[in-house]
């Protein structure tokens, strides 16, 4: 496997292109993830390397930030408060866009290698992701309820901060693994390396990774929105087939 | 991962991987309860749904479906026994189809306002309040006098329901009454099939014996006659207009249900009927405390999460 991984790496080094001070090469042990019936969750594993131009030039220490996204879509976040003795949903606020899962990995803690104005500017860290998005709308304090949105899927395990997570050797060579939960949503994941010297953003670099279900997954989910008839009528004739049979088996069980 | 990977199976519709034994499990015990009581099971397994995690939308949606089986392997018997009145299930049922899209629409409106867990669970808990309480005080009775009170004491009593038009005569079932209260039964029942998920049959059975004056005997059959057909009909509109059944966690569910069922029985065989009324009572109250406790406490998370249309 390290061998394996060594191979790639020199030769995705001599590929790499037009002359920045560092570049970043990258490699993802999967472009792909199907989502089957028994799909239970997913490991990537990135990894890649820093291509430092000049050897001459004084640069301190590096550091690096990986993120992995799912697409985004709107979510409300509802507030529960207590009405005529029973907690009642009373207010909400509609988030535009947030990731479903959202992972940020990086070599230190999270706060030291990233300075607020490169995380404001790159949307590195799942608040800023977030709240560049959203639109306050007549809600008293928005705030409140998009730190919920973090919380609730923090909780969930949806949205993971990793720090120390990326090893990063000889300030060349960096690799990472981020654990998928089995409940994913579809789409184009994103996958978003950021080299880092002094909480600023020295080079950045994008991969996208495809999750689809696939087989019956894919056939049974298509079925049941383009021809709703006909899954509905099939999800009844398997009902009716059903209870046939077990009333049929039990009348021979019982002679 | 192993043995682990090839228990967990993910849901297409629900979007969600759940262990395919705990699925199973919860179908043979609600398939065990519904064998023993007659009833078809949904009121307890909507609510284990909604607590393992699924998606309370897809939860209601395909547990219509999975009554669907449950309710037509049960009226196979009943139809052989010739303990189906048709003609009242007719009836019934025209009153369930207009109840189930009332239903479904009110639904639908309610998930638009982010309502519809409440109005569920509100459902929930008072339905199940009344007729488990009802249930408990009758059966307590039956046990501590003689058993001679039934339903025929109902049944001889002339009621505000002998004074209305549109009377019908119903052969299997001996009686000549206006068609007006059990199509408002059917309407009632189908509503709540819509909104809660359920087959109604905790509902319909009492209704059938204490306000139309059914006999017992051809109650049961009757009513999973009319419910397969409401259920049926709840299962289309869902799929159709929400997308929520989930075929792989409706057959689950059947699976476990269909051979639940058939040990409930032979356990149901054993006990008496105050009994099993009883017990089925104390279990329809403790679902219901504990549905209600979960409203009244205060959560420990104040915020939900909820996708924008869709589901």
């Amino acid at each position: 496997m390290r061998l394996f991984y060594a191979y790639v790496l020199t030769a995705m080094i001599s590929l790499v292109g037009p002359a920045v001070s560092q570049d970043i090469v990258l490699g993802l042990s999967k472009q792909e993830i199907g989502i089957t019936a028994f799909f239970d969750g997913s490991e990537i594993l990135i990894f890649g390397a820093v291509k430092h131009q000049s050897e001459a030039s004084s640069e301190g220490d590096l550091d690096v930030v990986v993120t992995i996204a799912s697409p985004r879509s709107p979510v409300t976040v509802r507030r529960k408060e207590k009405r005529l003795g029973i907690w009642v949903n009373v207010d909400a606020l509609e988030v535009d866009l947030a990731p479903s899962f959202y992972a940020v990995a990086t070599t230190r803690p999270f706060d030291e290698v990233v300075s607020q104005a490169s995380d404001l500017w790159h949307q590195i860290s799942v608040r800023q992701l977030i709240r560049a998005v959203s639109v306050p709308v007549a809600v008293e304090n928005p705030e409140e309820f998009t730190e919920a949105l973090v919380r609730v899927r923090e909780n969930d395990g949806l949205y993971q901060t990793l720090s120390g997570a990326v090893i990063l050797q000889d300030q060349t060579l960096f690799s990472t693994s981020v654990s998928l939960p089995s409940n994913l949503v579809e789409g184009a994941y994103t996958a978003r390396i950021f080299l880092m010297n002094d909480g600023d953003v020295v080079s950045e670099y994008q991969a996208s990774i495809d999750v689809r279900k696939v087989g019956m997954e894919r056939w049974l989910y298509n079925l049941a929105h383009e021809r709703p008839v006909v899954y509905g009528l099939l999800s009844l004739a398997i009902a009716i087939f059903a209870g046939w049979a077990a009333a049929a088996a039990f009348r021979a069980v019982r002679g | 991962m192993g043995l682990c990977g090839a228990m967990n199976i993910y849901l297409p519709i629900a979007e969600v991987s759940v262990n395919a034994f705990v699925l199973l499990g919860l179908g043979g015990l609600v398939g065990v309860l519904s064998g023993m009581f007659g009833v078809g099971g949904g009121f307890l397994m909507t609510p284990l749904l909604f607590f393992i995690g699924i998606p309370p939308a897809v939860a209601v949606a395909t547990e219509a479906n999975q009554i669907v089986a449950s309710s037509f392997s049960g009226v196979l018997a009943h139809v052989k026994r010739r303990n189906v009145d048709f003609k009242m299930g007719g009836v019934l049922l025209i009153g369930g189809l207009i109840g189930a899209a009332v239903g479904v629409l009110v639904f639908n409106y309610l998930k638009s306002l982010g309502q519809v867990d409440l109005l569920v669970k509100l459902c929930y808990v008072i339905f199940l309040g009344v007729v488990g309480g009802l249930m408990f005080i009758e059966s307590l009775r039956a046990l501590r006098k003689s058993k001679r009170i039934s339903a025929s004491k109902f049944r001889k009593k002339r009621t505000w329901i002998h004074a209305l038009p549109l009377k019908m005569r119903f052969r299997v079932s001996g009686l000549y009454i206006s068609a007006i209260p059990p199509v408002l039964v059917g309407i009632v029942v189908g509503i709540l099939a819509a909104i809660m998920g359920v087959g109604g049959g905790f509902v319909m059975v009492p209704a059938m014996i204490y306000l139309l004056g059914m006999p017992t005997k051809v109650v049961v059959g009757t009513s999973l006659f009319q419910i397969i057909f409401v259920t049926a009909f709840t299962t289309m509109l869902h799929a159709t207009t929400n997308y929520t059944v989930d075929m792989v966690l409706a057959v689950l569910l059947l699976v476990g249900g269909v051979i639940g069922a058939q040990f409930g029985t032979i356990i149901g065989a054993k006990l008496k009927a105050e009994q099993l009324r009883i017990l089925l009572a104390l279990m329809v109250l403790m679902v219901c405390a504990k549905l209600a406790f979960d409203l009244i406490v205060q959560p420990s998370e104040l915020f939900s999460l909820g996708t924008v249309g869709g589901h």
